[in-house]
């Protein structure tokens, strides 16, 4: 635990609420979650739908406004507002490969794009650097998304993502749309990718085989809760504490009739 | 498998004509399905759908589809008529898709979709349709049926609302359910308990069942056998239990590519493919 | 290059430059436009329209303008194809200088109506709250009196004058466009790509500008060509009551409007530029059809 805690924390998560509406209609999303994230470690927030854990990934990124509670990214503590800086240091690669590429827009200006708002000057080398770290070629660079399968699709947001050099992925369902071969090559080209330059990941995700594998810890989120918060290792040794845990796990590795007439609803 | 089989499937051809030629989705498959749970397994374009949709005659155009054979309990279903065909689609062989949302009418409380699925196949008063569709819905393990009775589709969840599409086809009681990929929109528990229900029709009451899926892990747990396809062929058939011990590269390639929760890898292997699935000569 | 490898180059899995990407786009917009007889039609009718509006004087086989009267009435003949009108006018040559007239009111009123109804619906949509309120409200009150009345109204303040005309027309046409790039922009406003395009840290005019604006201009642009024809009819309307081309403006309304009292007699008057109207109106709305199914967003 102390060694851990030596460890500067690069995503800092303190009692986090996010609520959608207003009023009666109001929907709590996320209650009082908390965690924190050490600098190149690779973490993993885990539930079923409606659980809050894409909520959580959004309002780290700023793209949800109504959210109470501190976070802080490389112990900068965010704001309602981001600034230019945020971006450069946080970046996220969305679940569908289809909706996440703008149409009409080539390959090429997909990347261009972050170059463009930051000002830097570098562009060719940057679309050039960025095509060549995910694995597609030259090739590529002028077709449009259409032209493209669901795994190069899901290169070129990563792609675009990297190209300004930062040092968090936010990584919302990455690969739960791709067929399983596409998502081996895409697993492995985002643990390369950490490996190389000590990225930091938070995976958000409903496959618990996903997050063994990309992870070191992770935390189970139910109806906007952290329920449990484990190691991949005591996961693996199916120790989780929480018998909501216990029963995602047990409904993970497969059908069985003993465990579907078991199931129960947790709130 | 039963001494007859349900359904015969031989030398099956889904085709649809393109600017580059014709384009085959389903190249010359044969299987067998009797009472009995057979998983159809594959990536997409593996033409594992369009076989599905193909037994139904339900190919969208311009597709043609073909077969030596393709007969449901003594009946040929290429020759038969279209009048005669739909007498026995929902009737005799239904079929779930994956999104339940797009198969519902939205104007039409959930409960009388299923009481009007009845009675399109029996002759019988509004009265007893509405009890049949109660009973259907408490089969399907909604807690509370009379409230869900009268639910529109836009107010039930993706697991109640799948429950609901398969409430709607088990009605008319069929013979044979062709399910395309009927849980992968769903969390893991729900899921289960879906399984839970499908599994109990094939059990107790003899049904035959297609599940049509990606996930090779659920399916080996769940199905008595599978199929695997690649390019619009089947590749490799063999029981569930022992779908682990698959011999084609293929299925090896599959399986490999999977991280598991209990065998830590470092890197996952990817997958190699032979141009000789896709054209060399079966096993 | 041959024709075949021209075809290749454009169809290109692999582009090697933006050009060539934008190129092989159009090629296969143009490819699938012409595999639509119907739009073809309305594609050549335009193109007519313009053809004949710029080659006016030499078409015209008199002067718009030039009064004969001891020529007036004439039914077609040889020296005048379509007849002339009660001045002894040629129908021929006013019809064919009307063609300028109409090709101005379409060109000014989509130049003027598309940029505002674009502007007001994706700013209203993308920022939501009390802009979008203040200006769907603005919208709401334009649309609330029928079309031809209020401009009407505008012309009847403004002055007669075919310039007031098609100020009127703009100030009457934009807000279903406006509309239109709301709804379009609600949808796309909610879309991944635009999340990660705000997630780059892009202001909000460069989203609006860069990544939603050019999303919505397909479906303004088969909506204004399918206006046109509505465009046509509201101008020529105008025209007809006094309220629009002033006399001797060779504007197709004006003249049916003049041919009017004639109509029994000397049909010609009145039906040349009438069937001139109907035959633009036509080929825009053939043309706009056929523009829907190859720029609808949606499609591939």
């Amino acid at each position: 635990m102390n060694a851990r805690a030596a460890r500067a924390a690069m995503i800092e998560v303190d009692r986090l609420s996010v609520t959608f509406g207003r009023g009666r209609a109001a929907l709590e999303a996320v209650r009082e979650v908390s965690f924190r994230v050490e600098a190149g470690a690779a973490f993993g927030l885990v539930g079923e739908s409606g659980a809050g854990k894409t909520s959580v990934l959004r309002a780290l990124a700023g793209l949800v406004a109504d959210w109470r509670g501190r976070m802080a990214v490389a112990a900068t503590t965010l704001d309602r507002r981001r600034d230019r800086a945020f971006y450069k240091l946080v970046q996220m690669v969305f679940q569908d490969p289809y909706g996440s590429l703008h149409p009409r827009h080539t390959v090429d200006r997909i990347l261009a794009e972050p170059v463009a708002i930051h000002r830097l000057d570098d562009a060719e080398e940057r679309i050039r650097w960025a095509l060549d770290t995910v694995g597609l070629g030259p090739a590529f660079r002028f077709r449009y998304p259409h032209q493209l399968s669901g795994g190069q699709r899901q290169r070129v947001a990563i792609g675009r993502a990297l190209i300004l050099e930062p040092r968090v992925l936010l990584l919302d369902e990455p690969t739960s749309s791709l067929d399983v071969s596409v998502q081996a090559e895409i697993l492995n080209l985002l643990t390369r990718l950490r490996a190389e330059r000590g990225l930091t990941y938070l995976l958000v995700t409903h496959n618990l085989a996903v997050v063994a594998h990309m992870c070191d810890r992770l935390a189970v989120m139910n109806a906007g809760r952290v329920v449990e918060e484990l190691t991949v290792d005591e996961l693996r040794a199916r120790r989780p504490r929480h018998p909501y845990t216990r029963q995602l796990l047990q409904a993970s590795l497969g059908y069985d009739r003993e465990v579907a007439a078991q199931l129960e609803t947790f709130d | 498998m039963t001494a007859t089989p349900l359904l015969t499937v031989d030398d099956l051809w889904v085709r649809f004509p393109g600017r580059a030629g014709l384009v085959e989705a389903v190249r010359g498959i044969g299987f067998e399905v009797g009472r009995e749970k057979l998983g159809i397994v594959g990536e997409s374009g593996s033409g594992k759908t369009m076989t599905g949709r193909a037994i139904l005659r339900l190919v969208p155009r311009p597709g043609r589809v073909t077969a030596r054979r393709l007969e449901f309990d003594g009946i040929d279903l290429l020759s038969i008529d279209e009048r005669s065909m739909r007498r026995i689609r929902g009737r005799r062989i239904s079929m779930v898709m994956q999104d339940p949302k797009f198969s519902l009418n939205p104007v039409m409380s959930v409960g009388k979709q299923i009481a009007e699925a009845y009675r399109a196949h029996f002759p019988a008063g509004a009265r007893e349709a509405r009890e049949r569709a109660l009973a259907m819905l408490a089969a399907v393990r909604i807690r509370d049926p009379r409230r869900v009775y009268d639910l529109h589709p836009h107010e039930v969840s993706g697991g109640m609302g799948q429950r609901v599409m398969i409430a709607m086809m088990l009605i008319p009681e069929p013979d044979l359910l062709i399910a395309d990929e009927p849980t992968s929109a769903l969390d893991v528990t729900v899921q289960l308990k879906v399984l839970a229900i499908l599994d109990d029709l094939v059990t107790r009451r003899g049904m035959g069942l297609i599940f049509i899926s990606h996930n090779l892990p659920l399916v080996a747990s769940f199905c008595d056998r599978v199929l695997i396809m690649y390019g619009g062929r089947i590749l490799e058939t063999c029981r569930a239990a022992e779908l682990h011990a698959a011999r084609h590269p293929y299925t090896r390639g599959l399986l490999e590519s999977l991280p598991w929760i209990d065998r830590p890898v470092r890197e996952l292997a990817t997958l190699e493919r032979d141009p000789a699935w896709h054209d060399g000569p079966l096993a | 290059m041959t024709a075949a490898r021209v075809r290749a180059w454009l169809l290109a899995d692999a582009p090697a430059s933006r050009a060539q990407a934008r190129l092989g786009r159009v090629y296969l917009g143009v490819a699938a436009l012409s595999k639509n007889p119907l739009a073809v039609v309305g594609l050549v009718i335009v193109a007519a329209l313009v053809l004949v509006a710029a080659l006016a004087p030499r078409l015209a086989t008199h002067s718009p303008y030039g009064q004969d009267l001891e020529r007036r009435l004439r039914p077609p003949e040889d020296a005048h194809r379509f007849g002339t009108d009660q001045l002894g006018r040629d129908i021929l040559s006013r019809v064919v200088y009307g063609a300028r007239v109409t090709l101005a009111i379409v060109v000014l009123v989509a130049v003027i109506v598309a940029p505002i109804g674009l502007a007001v619906g994706t700013v209203a949509g993308y920022f939501g709250g009390w802009v979008d309120g203040v200006l769907m409200r603005v919208t709401d009150i334009f649309m609330a009196f029928p079309r031809l009345i209020l401009a009407l109204a505008l012309v009847a303040v403004l002055g007669p004058g075919i310039v007031n005309a098609i100020l009127a027309i703009a100030f009457t046409t934009w807000p279903p466009y406006a509309r239109i790039a709301r709804a379009e922009t609600l949808t796309i406003r909610e879309s991944d790509f635009i999340a990660a395009v705000r997630l780059q840290g892009a202001s909000p005019i460069r989203v609006l500008w860069g990544h939603i604006v050019p999303l919505c201009v397909s479906s303004l642009i088969v909506r204004v060509t399918l206006d046109m024809a509505g465009i046509i009819l509201v101008a020529a309307g105008l025209g007809f009551l006094g309220l629009g081309a002033r006399p001797p403006e060779p504007e197709w309304g004006a003249m049916v409007s003049e041919g009017r009292q004639f109509l029994l007699d000397q049909w010609w008057i009145a039906t040349i530029p009438g069937a001139a109207i109907f035959l633009v109106g036509l080929g825009f709305n053939l043309l706009g059809d056929g523009l829907r199914d190859v720029l609808d967003p949606k499609a591939r």
